[in-house]
């Protein structure tokens, strides 16, 4: 069998032995603000149901919300969101088969870096 | 002789599984939020900090309402979707089948809470 040397056979490299490029950090940062947008979205739960119990609870969530580290909170939520949504939206470009060149892909990865922040500047300016 | 044809012996042995339903899964609410996302930024900002009686006038409306619902159940489906793929990336054996399992009990608890909350304050 091919199997006779399993555990004992060279390894394709993985991450460490990379330099961080472009691409790979966009991704990873497509992970990251994916998931930590779970923190905004359980605080919005949490400012609905107060909202939908009482007047008291509703003034505590919206208390929390609205602080500065709320509005930080928020902030930096807006630039995930963005982020994650023109990372999102270069995902369903490269599933049609195109921009999958490098040199295309890199210019991709600075739409959404610089895109993500225009949008949340513009998104704090409108509301 | 065997009465099994080729493709009966190689069916399920692959590494995909379930793999491209998961995938497509996550495309289409990916598509929805893409659309729910932006209208949902647009309505429930200006209202965030304003005081009660308004809140619950505002979300007494249909659009924001269902608007916000809508992004709840599809985000929270997408987020589950995508967290279980980064679990299965970094957990490994038992721990990743709990993990996954929390995930979306977590996911589902706080889409139905964050609905009912809408549909109290909308009715």
């Amino acid at each position: 069998m091919a199997d006779v040397n399993r555990g004992n056979r060279p390894l394709s490299p993985h991450i460490s032995i990379y330099r961080p490029q472009l691409t790979s950090m966009t991704s990873i940062l497509t992970r990251i603000t994916g998931n930590a947008l779970l923190i905004t979205a359980l605080l919005i739960v949490w400012w609905f149901l107060a909202a939908a119990t009482s007047p008291d609870a509703f003034a505590t969530a919206n208390g929390v919300l609205t602080s500065w580290f709320g509005d930080l909170v928020m902030v930096l939520s807006l630039l995930g969101i963005w982020y994650h949504t023109l990372a999102g939206i270069r995902h369903l470009i490269w599933d049609t088969g195109s921009m999958l060149e490098i040199g295309k892909a890199e210019m991709l990865g600075w739409i959404c870096l610089v895109g993500s922040v225009v949008l949340t500047v513009l998104t704090i300016i409108i509301v | 002789m065997r009465y099994l044809t080729d493709r009966k012996l190689a069916e399920g042995l692959g590494s995909a599984k379930s793999g491209v339903k998961h995938h497509w899964s996550m495309i289409l609410s990916s598509v929805a939020l893409l659309g729910l996302i932006p209208l949902f930024i647009f309505t429930f900002g200006p209202i965030l900090g304003a005081p009660h009686a308004e809140v619950v006038a505002y979300f007494g409306r249909p659009f924001p309402a269902i608007v916000a619902a809508l992004t709840l159940i599809v985000g929270f489906r997408h987020f589950a979707g995508g967290c279980q793929v980064m679990i299965e990336d970094y957990v490994h054996g038992l721990a990743r089948k709990v993990t996954i399992l929390l995930v979306y009990c977590l996911s589902y608890a706080a889409m139905a809470v964050g609905v009912f909350a809408i549909a109290r304050l909308a009715l």
